[in-house]
């Protein structure tokens, strides 16, 4: 469905929180707009649920409501612990699933 | 040229809201579409319906969020909240609100002592000029609030 960007420092130190952006691109239909023709209301279609996981478990989670914009960009932290991969999960309203894996160095 | 029109607008807005017809008028314009908005009201009932009957209490966290948001589609958006981010003691979630969107719900970001910090930054939607609130839960059951005002200029709801 949708693209989804990640990005995260070639190399992290152990123990150091870097950031980690990511951007998915998606209308992020509100529920709210109507049809210009029709005059009928455009279904909900949003990314409702973002996760990432990391060292074997969520690390930082968001549930999300049609008030972010489209193209929804999460900026966060993690604490780097070990060297290894680093997955994100979009969830879209109908349960469809984007997925994106990056690896993580920790030096 | 745009420069000149946009106080103009905002004052007439602002008038409206005042003379208790801004909604109505603003759907009646095609804007909005006559949607119900949520209110002071409707945003408390949403914090409690997200963090249920605790203590509110201000500070230890810091929204970052234009004065002036010239389109309401995409406002930038972020906060950081004060926390050692240790296993006992950090940041289990925060969530925001906006005041007088639709739905007051914006989003939740759920953090964990992984996280090492409590910030974010992220971009929303805004229908008209309007406060953000921020709820911070804490791992030992305290909760927080920030509260922060911003002006639109133009609604980001869609129409």
């Amino acid at each position: 469905m949708a693209k989804a960007r990640v990005k995260v420092p070639k190399s992290v130190k152990a123990g150091e929180v870097f950031l980690v952006k990511t951007l998915i691109s998606h209308k992020m239909e509100t529920g709210q707009r109507k049809d210009k023709k029709t005059g009928k209301k455009i279904p909900r279609k949003i990314i409702n649920k973002f996760s990432c996981s990391y060292g074997g478990k969520e690390v930082f989670g968001s549930d999300i409501h049609p008030a972010v914009a489209a193209n929804p960009y999460i900026a966060f932290h993690v604490k780097a612990s070990e060297s290894g991969p680093m997955s994100f999960k979009w969830t879209e309203d109908g349960g469809k699933v984007t997925e994106k894996t990056v690896t993580i160095k920790v030096s | 040229m745009a420069d000149k029109q946009k106080p103009r607008t905002y004052e007439r807005r602002e008038f409206m809201t005042k003379a208790g017809t801004g909604v109505a008028a603003l759907a009646a314009v095609g804007l909005f579409a006559g949607k119900a908005q949520a209110d002071a009201a409707g945003v408390a009932k949403a914090i409690m319906a997200k963090i249920g009957k605790k203590e509110q209490k201000s500070g230890r966290i810091k929204i970052e969020l234009p004065q002036i948001a010239e389109n309401g589609n995409t406002v930038p958006v972020g906060f950081e909240v004060d926390s050692p981010m240790t296993d006992d003691n950090y940041v289990k979630a925060v969530s925001l609100f906006a005041d007088k969107n639709p739905v007051a719900d914006v989003a939740t970001f759920r953090f964990t002592p992984g996280s090492g910090k409590a910030k974010v930054s992220t971009r929303m939607r805004l229908r008209k000029s309007q406060n953000v609130i921020a709820v911070a839960e804490m791992s030992d059951g305290s909760v927080y609030t920030a509260k922060k005002a911003v002006k639109v200029t133009i609604g980001g709801c869609g129409g």
